[in-house]
């Protein structure tokens, strides 16, 4: 045991943590950004960042419909070639949840998961009574994972047994019925020092995976955040031999940056996590650009976005 | 096995012509040597021959040094600073345009990464250029008096790991200063400045203001002896600077000498550790180890010997040494054989002295010259490899337990070029600063340069300082 659960052993914890030079964190993201991924592994990349994204909408907009074609989207990403992967997840809020797993189900996708996001999404700003009953909802209702955010007032006031009490209990909710996603907002967290410190706790609480951002807020998933994040995971490997995931969302639009996110798993956390089963990544977008790609490597020549669907 | 290897991502080779050939480069163009001989320069990543480079003899020495004062006497002293400065801008936007082929060549010749020659030394290259270009008409300002003078002619004699960064170093402040030039690179990298000697014309320099002599250790010897230089200024071994600083001493030469070095990098146990494994790789396997700043005396707290060793060979694991000229390489090949032979034979000294070595698993090249990252521990100050400079990608690790003892270890050396701190405490950082006799000292990052930031070194590492005012003042006689 790292910790006995007491606040005050979490505080001792955490204080012991090394601290991050945030302009040796900058300069190292940098020079992993300069990593040129071509040909052979340029492909790999790509179908494995297609099965790493939770395709997600997150809008008030949202209606049976869209959420129908996001699932079809999901399944079959490229309606012309079906040696393309399905994605890691579809990613929607609470009272979605039933329709795009009976969408799923329906078109053949039953093994792609249903994520809800939950806890009051985004800003938690809620009692925790209502944030339970919103994990509830979402599990009865066929989510095999949760995406939480934390109490971020809570965090920066240093509160950081309340986090800790909330994680710990939407952990319990969720059983062995869902995978725990922990949304640090890393957006409001602002410094680097709070996002391994936060990515410990939402860890030391019993997350499966830690998760940037809610992508309501920017900045979202920049490089030395996701950098920070993946130290975070591997050392606490050696520290439990638990593998974590981890989730960045928010601001990844395109092939590149995605390529250069498994760049960052590859060279930070290793191998190991080359897999949606540890590493997702939070997106709408990017899929139609991985797409894209994905036919210039094939065809030699690139398409125009008619040549993808939209959603 | 990891799925995600990396393919080969190779920097195209087609932008540069390298010819079969080249002469000297004396009052603004290439001539034949007069000693009619030649010498071939190799790719050390493949040990196949790039071209034939002319070897001037003390005939040729002196050509070029005349050349030099007449463009000094009749052109370059009598011209307005701000058009002086005019050339240097033109020089430094070039030296941009061509970047590329510039990084390709230098690779080439060098064995550096590409990554290295494109990210850092061409554009650190250019910003020289920019930085004092700026300066020539303003160096009344400088600290050097209301109307500091150049020398005249200054002999320059620069090393081959950086190569065009130390021409750049050498050559921006000269010509700011109104000094005329005879510069000679290391015979085994003398492309680039050969490839500059074509910007120099491309630019409509004034013939004579540059002149680039290529060749041996003789033809050093013959430039520093010339009785026509003003001024030496060397980059290189203590050895030869300790010889040149014998053969001018009676002489009214002037002399900057950039020497060599053994550099502690303190990590203190508050250090944020992640960074501080990450200044350490910087540190010593930047450009092969073949840094005379390089951080080669790992000086680390016990308290935390244990962590930072685990974390420093997990990072040294995903070093990738390889084809220079791809993209992610990030250890070249050395420079030459006679290097290798050095790291060699001083890495055996730490294998017989008790040192452990440790190297990641790597696959060495089967042609050209290649030493894996390496690192000792178990080093005492009394180890050859804790004492003289290897440079090559081969770190001693030694301990401390207080921060006196750290800086004791620190300045028992007889170098005293560099130093780097590590601590989230900025109370210690400006206290161990203090204390370390060394001239460039870096707090939580490591081999970081600017052309406004002096360089140069205590002790045997040299006189002087190169870059910022410290640097210009080096090429000026100061007035009232």
């Amino acid at each position: 045991m790292i910790i006995d659960g007491t606040e005050s052993s979490l505080r001792a914890y955490l204080k012991t943590l090394p601290p991050v030079d945030e302009v040796g964190a900058h300069a190292r993201a940098a020079m992993l950004a300069t990593r040129s991924i071509k040909t052979t592994s340029k492909s790999w990349a790509i179908d494995m960042a297609i099965s790493m994204v939770d395709l997600t909408t997150l809008e008030g907009a949202d209606t049976p419909g869209k959420i129908g074609t996001l699932c079809a989207k999901a399944v079959r990403p490229d309606a012309m070639d079906a040696t393309v992967p399905s994605v890691g997840a579809v990613c929607v809020y609470n009272d979605m949840v039933k329709i795009a797993r009976t969408k799923l189900d329906a078109i053949g996708g039953t093994s792609i998961p249903v994520a809800a996001v939950a806890t009051a999404f985004p800003s938690g700003r809620a009692s925790f009574a209502v944030k339970a009953q919103d994990t509830k909802d979402a599990i009865d209702a066929g989510a095999a994972e949760i995406d939480m955010v934390i109490d971020r007032g809570a965090f920066l006031s240093g509160r950081y047994g309340e986090v800790f009490e909330e994680i710990s209990q939407i952990r319990e909710i969720c059983g062995d019925k869902a995978h725990l996603k922990v949304i640090l907002e890393t957006g409001e967290l602002v410094t680097l020092d709070n996002v391994r410190k936060a990515s410990y706790l939402a860890m030391l609480a019993g997350a499966d995976f830690i998760k940037t951002s809610t992508g309501k807020i920017s900045p979202a998933a920049t490089s030395p955040v996701v950098l920070v994040m993946l130290e975070a995971v591997r050392d606490y490997y050696s520290l439990t031999k638990t593998r974590i995931g981890v989730k960045p969302a928010g601001g990844i639009r395109n092939t590149k940056d995605a390529i250069k996110q498994l760049v960052l798993v590859n060279e930070v956390a290793g191998p190991k996590w080359l897999t949606p089963k540890l590493f997702r990544i939070g997106a709408s977008a990017l899929l139609n650009d991985l797409l894209l790609q994905r036919m210039k490597m094939r065809d030699g020549f690139y398409a125009g976005p008619s040549y993808v669907t939209l959603d | 096995m990891n799925p995600f290897e990396y393919a080969p991502a190779l920097e195209s080779t087609s932008i540069v012509t390298i010819k079969d050939r080249y002469g000297l480069f004396i009052n603004g163009k290439f001539v034949a040597p007069k000693s009619g001989k030649y010498f071939p320069t190799i790719n050390p990543s493949t040990e196949k021959k790039l071209s034939e480079i002319a070897l001037a003899s003390t005939e040729d020495v002196d050509l070029a040094v005349k050349a030099a004062r007449v463009a000094y006497v009749k052109v370059w002293s009598k011209m307005p600073a701000a058009e002086r400065g005019k050339y240097l801008f033109r020089i430094a936007r070039i030296l941009q345009e061509r970047s590329r082929e510039f990084a390709v060549l230098e690779t080439l010749d060098n064995g550096k990464p590409i990554r290295e020659s494109r990210d850092t030394d061409i554009p650190l290259a250019a910003a020289h250029f920019f930085y004092h270009a700026g300066w020539a008409d303003k160096l009344q300002y400088s600290g050097n008096g209301s109307g500091p003078k150049p020398y005249g002619v200054v002999g320059q004699i620069i090393p081959w790991n950086f190569p065009m960064l130390m021409l750049a170093w050498k050559i921006a402040p000269a010509l700011a200063t109104g000094n005329t030039v005879v510069l000679k690179p290391a015979e085994t990298t003398s492309l680039t400045a050969l490839l500059f000697a074509e910007i120099c014309q491309q630019a409509g320099l004034p013939n004579g203001v540059i002149n680039i002599i290529t060749g041996e250790g003789a033809t050093g010897a013959a430039l520093v002896n010339h009785p026509g230089i003003d001024k030496v200024a060397f980059t290189g071994s203590t050895e030869v600077g300790k010889l040149i600083a014998t053969s001018i001493a009676g002489s009214k030469k002037a002399a900057t000498l950039e020497l060599g070095g053994k550099a502690a990098n303190i990590i203190y146990d508050d250090a944020a550790i992640d960074e501080a494994v990450e200044g350490i790789v910087n540190g010593i396997f930047f450009n092969q180890g073949h840094v005379c700043c390089a951080g080669s005396r790992l000086l680390v707290q016990e308290s935390i010997q244990d962590e930072v060793l685990t974390k420093l060979k997990e990072r040294m694991a995903l070093i990738r040494l390889g084809n220079p000229l791809d993209k992610n390489t990030d250890i070249g090949a050395i420079n030459s054989a006679a290097q290798l032979a050095k790291i060699k034979e001083l890495s055996a000294a730490g294998d017989a002295e008790g040192a452990e070595r440790w190297s990641p698993a790597c696959n060495i090249p089967a042609d050209g010259y290649w030493f894996p990252p390496t690192i000792f521990t178990g080093v005492s100050q009394t180890h050859r490899i804790a004492r003289e400079e290897i440079f090559g990608p081969v770190l001693s690790i030694l301990t401390f337990r207080t921060p006196q003892e750290a800086v004791e270890k620190a300045n028992n050396t007889p170098y005293g070029l560099s130093a780097g701190i590590w601590t989230e405490k900025g109370s210690k950082i400006l206290w161990t600063a203090s204390k370390l006799r060394a001239g460039v000292i870096w707090a939580n990052t490591f081999n970081k340069f600017d052309p406004a930031s002096p360089f140069g070194g205590y002790k045997e590492s040299g006189w002087g300082r190169e870059g910022g005012k410290h640097g210009l003042s080096a090429y000026l006689k100061a007035s009232n």
